[in-house]
């Protein structure tokens, strides 16, 4: 971003704080004005695109999720990200931009179904990955990778079969490639290789 | 026959009649004229192309006839990943195609889940149906599903497949 848009773009929205640690310009939003400032940032700033869409678990008890907006120049080649902190931890929710991008239609669906924000005025707001049915958000940080037991999609399939979703199998995964030693020893292992399938976990002492 | 004709050992059909068990001839039949419906979920689909195509050529093995609806086939060919969401479709398209009908496995995703230790995936399609060969590769190699669908004829060759017809009829 040049640094006129952004004294100008500053002086239009004074609460407006810079991110320091991003690759690319970044400002840390309001809620109650996040949606002013994306509008600005398309029709007055020229970023018209909307790049990406996502969020974030911090995984602390306040402002615990916080959505990020990033936004692409096609005059100048720049990129700006717009982070905004949703205010509820527990029943996350913010406005939804689909309005402004319709891309952003299955962005925010994706995120409501792995993060559980719900964007309110969306016009579907569905799951869009997992089935309608599953009672999780994968992404939360509260959510193991191997997934939490729960029942199958399908009620005819899990009569019949007796199916179930049951938590991957880990076996002390995830897998890393080795470092720091040759080639043909880097093959991918677990980094706790303790217990598998076969050997329960240790427990803490 | 004519009347007055001879039953029993005649010279003059000679070279014309087997004599085999009925068993043995449907069998031959079904091994010969399989008709692979391909599932393809993954990058396995990919490899199943190339058998197809004329390179490694599935053909020349007597069941290049990919069907792509599950009512004109009878062996299904799970080439990849296959999710919790996507094993309900798995399953009807198993139930809608008719029998004698067969499963292969193909690749380490539907196999055993593979590398996709996550909440997402099944882990192995044999959790929601019955599997006659596994194949294993990551992607399985087109002389590996080559390999995969001879033992599969194998494996037809050793049923006791006119019982089944006969309680189907019944």
């Amino acid at each position: 971003m040049l640094e006129e848009q952004k004294t100008e773009l500053l002086s239009r929205f004074p609460d407006l704080t810079e991110r320091k640690d991003c690759t690319y310009l970044a400002f840390n939003v309001a809620e109650s004005q996040f949606k002013k400032v994306l509008q600005a940032l398309r029709d007055d700033f020229g970023y018209s695109f909307l790049s990406n869409l996502t969020a974030v678990d911090w995984d602390s008890a306040e402002n615990r999720f916080s959505v990020v907006y990033i936004l692409f120049n096609m005059t100048s080649s720049n990129y700006v990200g717009v982070n905004v902190v949703c205010a509820d931890s527990e029943n996350p929710a913010i406005a939804t931009v689909s309005d402004l991008w319709p891309a952003a239609d299955w962005h925010e669906r994706e995120v409501y179904d792995l993060f559980g924000i719900t964007f309110t005025g969306h016009p579907d707001m569905r799951r869009i990955l997992m089935w309608d049915s599953y009672p999780y958000h994968p992404l939360r940080k509260d959510f193991p990778l191997a997934g939490k037991p729960t029942d199958f999609p399908s009620d005819d399939v899990r009569e019949r079969m007796g199916t179930t979703v049951l938590p991957a199998p880990m076996a002390g995964g995830p897998f890393t490639a080795g470092t720091g030693c040759s080639m043909h020893k880097m093959e991918p292992h677990a980094k706790d290789q303790s217990w598998n399938e076969k050997k329960t976990k240790p427990t803490a002492e | 026959m004519t009347s007055g004709s001879e039953y029993g050992y005649n010279s003059k059909v000679e070279g014309n009649v087997v004599v085999t068990k009925l068993d043995a001839a449907v069998n031959w039949v079904r091994k010969n004229s399989v008709w692979p419906m391909p599932m393809g979920l993954a990058c396995c689909a990919i490899e199943l192309m190339a058998v197809g195509g004329s390179r490694f050529d599935i053909s020349r093995f007597g069941m290049e006839v990919m069907r792509f609806s599950p009512r004109q086939s009878d062996c299904m060919i799970v080439a990849g990943t296959v999710t919790y969401k996507m094993a309900e479709a798995v399953r009807r398209i198993y139930d809608q195609m008719a029998e004698p009908k067969w499963v292969i496995a193909m690749g380490a995703c539907a196999s055993t889940g593979g590398m996709y230790r996550s909440y997402s995936t099944l882990q192995g399609v044999d959790r929601i149906i019955p599997v006659d060969v596994y194949i294993s590769g990551c992607p399985v190699r087109p002389e590996a599903l080559l390999d995969g669908l001879m033992s599969l004829q194998k494996k037809i060759e050793r049923e006791h497949s006119v019982p089944q017809l006969i309680k189907g009829r019944s």
